[in-house]
């Protein structure tokens, strides 16, 4: 898969990825796994398409410089900092700046947000009953916050999350920052 | 040989144990208090050091260099304990030093003995060993004492009795101490354990004791505790065993600043440990006048052999790592099967039994990094659990509807026209799963996911199609 990813993308100037653990895996593991085929000529095309790839909010706040992409969005919304984003990408504050500077939105804090929510891949199948109490803690944090929308930056969180939300019929839905980003006074994402 | 850790290799496995902790409230409770607490003490004491990462890839480097020259340290280190009046003894595994101890405490007619809090003992299982040779061992930590007089087993590393909170643990001393009655606040059980130990310090000569480092310059021993129980053991009784696993070993004095800093503040949220006692071998009329080192290897030597797991060994037993799970927060220690519980537990468990036991525990972790972040000799425990389930995998213990799934999985994402298909044949699949617009019941394996959680649907259009239907602006 990491052949085909080099292949795909070998063309592209900038490759920007909405899953900080999908540029994870690419920056942290590729480089590793290009090493272990011992082929030197992957191991350059992998070095060589690193610069390239970004995070969604990396691209906007560090490479492009935009914090305020002159979205409406007129709810209240706690943000869920993601275990890769947090640990490996370092985002730090790009998620928020981006969120504070969208008009009507009302951010609040999320208790406990760098708890992970549980999910972990096939740790949520393997180990299903405790990444369901993870998952009880992170829902009953977003809860306590008041907020209607729960938005993040990796949708395998958002899905893990959003899952319990609605099975709970709690009200409170898991958007990605990008829909957010999305969305004008005239109306939501183009379609 | 007979490595074991424990009984991790008659433990149930994690997601089995897990299910059952997991439904007893008071005890989810409990972990949740008590690593809530260490946690905020452990954040205080570490932000106010500004060297912090400096001294954590300090303590890496030293620990790196020294696993690689293992060798000769040991050697350096049992010369000088021996010049300075000790004896040295080496154990392949748990049986063959069970069998030194056992052997050192019947050259005398003593039969008990006081231990000090150490994890080593448990993993060779010696308490057992010691009563089946008609010898009785006191724990005399209070956490240990609390899980020795409640029959219990250890749930984490530096606070073994974390699952206990202080009415449970005042029932076990009531009912085992056989006291007519007892307060409630912490001080009264302290109090209470304070009488039924110190009878037992002034009266029994022979101690054991782990240590949690070794200088090889000097030949000298380290332990470092709280309660000054350890101090106790460790110069009070006429013989002093400690039972030290050999990557404890550190390689100058001077090394010690390092780790002395790094290992309190980890641990309990200490800037310094209230009892740091080291001695090297015999001081003459004072303190014990036999001491024996039992070094133990156990399976040590076999991850030492793997240079990409073999930073395991590094680990300094401070217990961040587990108080800092979010999964260990949610069962507990005994989840792991193993004396060892959490990040560090799930590494170290299964390669100490050269993966032959405990596979499961590589997979109890969602992988997300908590633990790398507080270490503090920076082990990368998320890549080892990565690495020991590639091994898992390779060696074909992977169950086979995963197996199968995986190759699903492989087969699907290998090219865009095959993943399109994939979707399209879901699409169609699951439409008698929909219950408004969500998938309430997922069949198979997957059923744990549904049990709690909505599956989204498949989206009738995938981004490649809207994306191509969009066309070029």
């Amino acid at each position: 898969m990491m052949l085909r990813f080099l292949q795909t993308f070998e063309d592209a100037e900038i490759i920007c990825i909405p899953s900080a653990s999908c540029v994870a895996m690419i920056r942290d593991h590729y480089p590793s796994i290009a090493a272990e085929t011992g082929d030197s000529k992957i191991l350059r095309q992998v070095e060589a398409i690193l610069p390239g790839v970004f995070e969604f909010t990396e691209l906007l706040v560090d490479k492009l410089g935009v914090t305020d992409v002159g979205a409406f969005y007129p709810h209240t919304v706690t943000l869920h900092t993601s275990c890769h984003s947090l640990r490996s990408l370092h985002v730090g504050e790009k998620p928020r700046r981006l969120l504070q500077a969208v008009r009507g939105l009302n951010l609040v804090d999320l208790d406990q947000s760098d708890q992970c929510c549980g999910f972990g891949g096939t740790f949520a199948i393997k180990n299903a009953e405790v990444s369901s109490a993870m998952l009880g803690d992170k829902t009953r944090c977003i809860l306590n916050t008041g907020a209607e929308v729960c938005a993040g930056i990796d949708n395998s969180c958002l899905m893990q999350i959003g899952g319990a939300l609605h099975r709970q019929r709690t009200g409170v839905r898991t958007v990605h920052l990008a829909e957010i980003l999305a969305c004008t006074e005239s109306g939501g994402p183009p379609s | 040989m007979s490595i074991r850790v424990g009984e991790a290799a008659q433990a149930p496995s994690f997601p089995d144990a897990a299910k059952t902790l997991i439904e007893n409230s008071q005890l989810r409770r409990n972990v949740r208090h008590a690593t809530g607490v260490i946690r905020a003490k452990r954040d205080r004491v570490v932000e106010e050091l500004p060297d912090w990462q400096e001294l954590r890839n300090a303590a890496q480097s030293i620990k790196a260099h020294t696993l690689q020259y293992l060798d000769s340290y040991l050697l350096q280190f049992e010369a000088a304990c021996i010049a300075a009046g000790g004896k040295v003894h080496w154990a392949a595994d748990a049986d063959e030093a069970n069998r030194i101890i056992v052997g050192l405490i019947s050259a005398h007619t003593e039969r008990e003995v006081i231990k000090v809090k150490t994890m080593t003992t448990d993993e060779i299982q010696l308490n057992p060993a010691l009563e089946a040779a008609g010898i009785t061992p006191y724990e005399t930590d209070l956490a240990d004492l609390i899980v020795q007089l409640g029959e219990d087993k250890p749930s984490h590393i530096v606070v073994p009795a974390l699952h206990r909170n202080r009415m449970e643990i005042r029932e076990i001393f009531l009912r085992k101490m056989k006291l007519k009655e007892l307060g409630t606040k912490a001080e009264d059980l302290a109090a209470a354990a304070r009488t039924y130990l110190r009878e037992k310090f002034l009266r029994v000569p022979i101690a054991i004791s782990g240590a949690n480092f070794l200088v090889a310059e000097t030949g000298s021993v380290c332990v470092v505790e709280s309660e000054g129980n350890g101090r106790m053991c460790l110069s009070l009784p006429r013989v002093l065993i400690s039972v030290v696993g050999i990557e404890k070993v550190i390689p100058t004095f001077q090394d010690l600043e390092v780790f002395l800093q790094l290992l309190p503040r980890s641990a309990t949220g200490e800037r310094m440990n209230p009892y740091n006692s080291i001695w090297t071998g015999i001081a003459t009329n004072d303190g014990p006048q036999e001491f024996h080192v039992v070094l133990l290897d156990n399976g040590r030597t076999t991850i030492l052999a793997d240079k990409t797991s073999r930073e395991t060994l590094a680990c300094i037993r401070c217990g961040a790592c587990l108080n800092a799970c979010p999964v260990y927060r949610q069962t507990g220690g005994h989840a792991y099967g193993s004396i060892y519980a959490g990040p560090i537990g799930a590494i170290l468990t299964p390669q100490l039994q050269s993966m032959e036991h405990s596979q499961s525990l590589p997979y109890a972790s969602s992988l997300c990094g908590a633990c790398y972040e507080v270490c503090p000799v920076k082990i990368n425990i998320p890549e080892i659990l990565i690495y020991l389930r590639k091994i898992v995998v390779e060696s074909g213990q992977a169950p086979a509807s995963e197996r199968l799934g995986m190759k699903m999985a492989a087969f699907a994402l290998a090219n865009s026209s095959r993943l399109g298909q994939a979707q399209k044949l879901v699409r169609i699949m699951q439409k008698p799963l929909l219950q408004d617009g969500v998938i309430r019941n997922l069949p198979g394996m997957l059923a744990g996911w549904s049990a709690t959680r909505d599956f989204p649907q498949v989206p009738q259009e995938s981004f490649r199609e809207w994306w191509k239907k969009r066309g070029k602006r």
